[in-house]
């Protein structure tokens, strides 16, 4: 046993190189002042307007995005699949989402800044066909709005992918049963269908929440930094001392680790409560 | 007389079907709401692709965006350095998490939970936070990688190993539980294999099916993936589209769009490849 336990050695290693050690820094440096002593005051300075507007702008469109993302991606998966569509419909949309929950930040930035953007098609249309001025009304896609539609791009799909199973499992004798037994349509949805699904469509939401949260290049490339979220703060400091203060910096980098940490916990949580139904 | 007749035929040749059943009556519509769910959503999903065609091609003469990508030998090499960063990668993987993986499920199962943990751990630690770290560790003594372009190009193929280490670490897993690897182990060892000789010529060749589905989706992970590669400024395919975009006008949509190809061509493999299988390994992604 003592022996067999080399064999996992350079896995351990590696991940302890690259990833613990360099975590464990930030954890390290996030309780130091600078001449090195022992504080929380970093955790403390979070709150300062800077550091806790971005925790709330990133928040904000992680759940923004991951409430409609959720919802509509669910009505899409659900359309596909249950919906009464010819099956290649479905295959082709889950095959789609395979790739577009993958489409990365830079060319999806740029492929919205062409389409949405001040010369993009769509802008162009609406102006010159039907003499709507979106951008002459304050819409800009460098906004936060703009960040929320680009961000439904990648979380629709993802929630296409990840919620399928679980309207796989809603069986069709449930449905029947509640019709024999006299129930509308409504009823069976509100009765049985949603609280069946619920533990699933939570969860993937959280999941498509810690999606939104920890990108980073989509928002740079489309904003080029200037919207002012937890990902693109902790870049602005690795580039050049944006916060003025280093161990400030490992602070925000460690908040997120923790949100993230909260995330991932409650989706496996809710994950093993929604696999009782899709035995 | 004739009038009771004319009733019961009527009642004869009433369509017996629907009024008497009142549940069949929602099929339609909700067929046409799905129709309308998912004509919505091709729209949504086409418009930015046709939006960057469009834009890619106005520039004047009109293929000229394409023309001048083709012959940016800057595209070229990026993209190949990003290829051959993926590949390492790719091989830097499978040389540390078969072994792995096998020697857990063989003789170490009650350390699964922690090596799995340890897999995941990359969903809770995002990119940026995870350059951040890298940059702080390795850019002092006593491993000063950052300063040098090769210790740079060792630092971003392990932060992209960190990085598709819960997709490949599944895949592998996931073929091994496929196959009986004790019966064939014992089997190798009675015929007096060693262990690197089992692992390359048994289980590697077992697995192929599995470890190509992760090995795509890591390359189109690592193709693509801009946050790591822009702070260690390495020439990869994304920062460079990144710098391009702030420089040209309509060559950028043209790059893009090879970026969406690169992506929709992995996948594709993907699909290929797991076509019957179960595997939902597909999610993921460097936003």
């Amino acid at each position: 046993m003592r022996w067999s336990l080399l064999g996992v050695f350079p896995f351990f290693a590696f991940a302890t190189m690259f990833l613990v050690i360099p975590t464990s820094y930030l954890v390290v440096g996030s309780f130091r002042d600078r001449a090195g002593n022992f504080t929380v005051q970093n955790y403390l300075n979070l709150s300062r307007p800077l550091t806790a507007n971005a925790y709330v702008t990133s928040i904000e469109i992680s759940l923004v995005t991951a409430i409609l993302g959720g919802i509509l991606g669910f009505l899409l998966a659900y359309a596909v699949i249950a919906g009464g569509l010819p099956t290649p419909f479905r295959t082709g949309i889950m095959t789609f989402s395979g790739v577009a929950s993958n489409f990365a930040g830079v060319p999806l930035a740029l492929a919205f800044v062409f389409t949405i953007g001040r010369t993009g098609f769509i802008t162009v249309f609406l102006n010159t066909v039907l003499g709507v001025d979106v951008y002459g009304s304050g819409f800009t896609i460098y906004s936060k709005l703009g960040l929320e539609i680009v961000y439904l791009y990648f979380q629709l799909p993802l929630m296409v992918l990840i919620i399928a199973p679980a309207i796989d499992g809603l069986k069709k004798e449930w449905r029947e049963a509640s019709e024999n037994a006299g129930a509308s349509t409504f009823q069976y949805w509100r009765l049985i269908a949603l609280p069946i699904l619920m533990p699933s469509l939570l969860g993937s939401m959280i999941l498509l929440f810690g999606n939104a949260f920890g990108a980073q290049a989509t928002a740079f490339a489309l904003t080029g930094g200037f919207i002012n979220l937890v990902t693109i703060l902790i870049g602005g400091q690795l580039s050049g001392d944006v916060l003025g203060d280093q161990n400030l910096g490992y602070a925000l980098a460690m908040g997120m680790v923790a949100i993230m940490a909260v995330t991932i916990l409650a989706y496996s949580w809710l994950a093993r409560r929604a696999e009782r139904w899709q035995r | 007389m004739t009038g009771q007749t004319d009733r019961l035929q009527a009642e004869l040749d009433r369509p017996t079907s629907w009024p008497d059943r009142p549940a069949r009556r929602g099929a339609p519509r909700k067929t046409v709401a799905s129709w309308l769910f998912l004509l919505l959503g091709v729209v949504y999903f086409a418009l930015p692709l046709v939006g960057t065609l469009i834009f890619s091609l106005r520039a004047k003469p009109m293929l000229s965006a394409w023309t001048d990508m083709l012959n940016d030998p800057q595209v070229w090499s990026t993209l190949g350095y990003s290829f051959v960063i993926g590949l390492i990668t790719i091989i830097v993987s499978i040389v540390l998490l078969v072994p792995t993986a096998f020697w857990v499920r063989l003789r170490l199962p009650r350390l699964r939970p922690i090596v799995e943990f340890v897999t995941l751990l990359p969903f809770v630690v995002p990119p940026i936070v995870l350059v951040f770290g890298l940059i702080t560790t390795f850019s002092r003594p006593p491993l000063p990688l950052t300063g040098t372009n090769l210790g740079s190009d060792v630092l971003l193929v392990c932060a992209y190993v960190i990085l598709s280490l819960p997709y490949m670490y599944r895949a592998v897993d996931a073929g091994l539980r496929t196959i009986d690897i004790r019966t064939l182990t014992e089997a190798c060892q009675s015929l007096g294999a060693g262990w690197f000789t089992i692992l390359w010529r048994v289980i590697l060749p077992n697995l192929r099916v599995s470890i190509l589905s992760g090995a795509f989706l890591t390359l189109a992970i690592v193709v693509g993936e801009f946050t790591i590669a822009n702070f260690l400024a390495r020439p990869m395919f994304a920062t460079y589209l990144q710098l391009i975009y702030g420089n040209l006008a309509y060559q950028p949509a043209a790059v893009a769009l090879i970026s969406f190809g690169i992506t929709w061509g992995a996948m594709g493999v993907i699909a290929l490849i797991g076509r019957g299988s179960q595997d939902k390994s597909e999610i993921g992604g460097a936003h």
